[in-house]
């Protein structure tokens, strides 16, 4: 079971109008891949974040489909171009069924 | 049917590996399935993106990857030699400011990290770069 799964992202405060602004987004989970095995000898169950999206004002800037080969604490930089503000809001889907969300507002000037 | 010594042996070798061996690698017959399933079997053209990883990662459990490709609608990453290939798939939106994504992957030994890119116009391009790992990202 995932525990202690804390999103964190980083957006410019201010931006002016068209501008492509850079966003990071980390979160804090374990991502078991399915492929080690426990003190047992058994597999540990994979339980990962299989998708992530980032979205503007309603529309969507990126959309991750994510396996097990993506590294513990699942890290994403990407652009996005802004055109007006108002909120980033990102969307992290868990393998047992939990939705994280965070957000971010931008000031376009 | 009779046995020799020799294939007795080498199948017990053969049985021992399965079990006690590394975790399956992907095969190469899995890569060209992953690589069908996202172009469709379609030609991809070499130029038109860039793959960013070390040549040389320390730690295969975090490496990191950057990737972009100018008017990409989607970009995957796959990396040849983990137990599954796939590592994850791009889908660039209207919002999106350039096609470029880096993110932090896991590489079970020494392979090759492949990137395929996805036009709108339907045409596909890839890169593909070799990293050789000091540690190995997969357990087992």
């Amino acid at each position: 079971m995932a525990e202690n799964v804390t999103p964190r992202v980083r957006v410019p405060r201010d931006a002016t109008v068209g501008e492509v602004v850079s966003v990071r987004t980390l979160i804090s989970h374990q991502m078991e891949s399915g492929q080690r095995r426990g003190s047992d000898g058994e597999l540990i169950p994979r339980s990962i974040i299989n998708r992530f999206t980032c979205e503007f004002n309603g529309t969507s800037v990126v959309d991750v489909t994510i396996e097990p080969s993506v590294s513990t604490n699942p890290y994403f930089q990407f652009d996005a171009t802004v055109n007006e503000s108002g909120t980033f809001a990102f969307t992290w889907y868990d393998d047992d069924g939990s939705v994280y969300t965070d957000s971010a507002e931008i000031t376009v000037a | 049917m009779t046995q020799t010594r020799r294939q007795f042996v080498g199948h017990g070798l053969a049985v021992a590996a399965a079990f006690f061996g590394l975790p399956h690698l992907a095969s190469a017959a899995q890569v060209e399935e992953a690589l069908n399933a996202f172009t469709g079997g379609a030609d991809m053209a070499d130029d038109g993106i860039t793959l960013i990883a070390p040549e040389i990662a320390e730690n295969g459990n975090t490496v990191p990857i950057e990737v972009s490709a100018p008017g990409a609608e989607a970009i995957m990453l796959l990396a040849a030699g983990n137990p599954q290939a796939d590592v994850c798939t791009f889908n660039f939106g209207p919002a999106a400011g350039s096609s470029a994504a880096s993110t932090r992957i896991r590489l079970a030994g020494e392979q090759e990290v492949i990137a395929i890119a996805r036009m709108p116009d339907g045409s596909f391009k890839q890169a593909r770069q070799n990293v050789r790992v000091t540690i190995g990202g997969c357990g087992g």
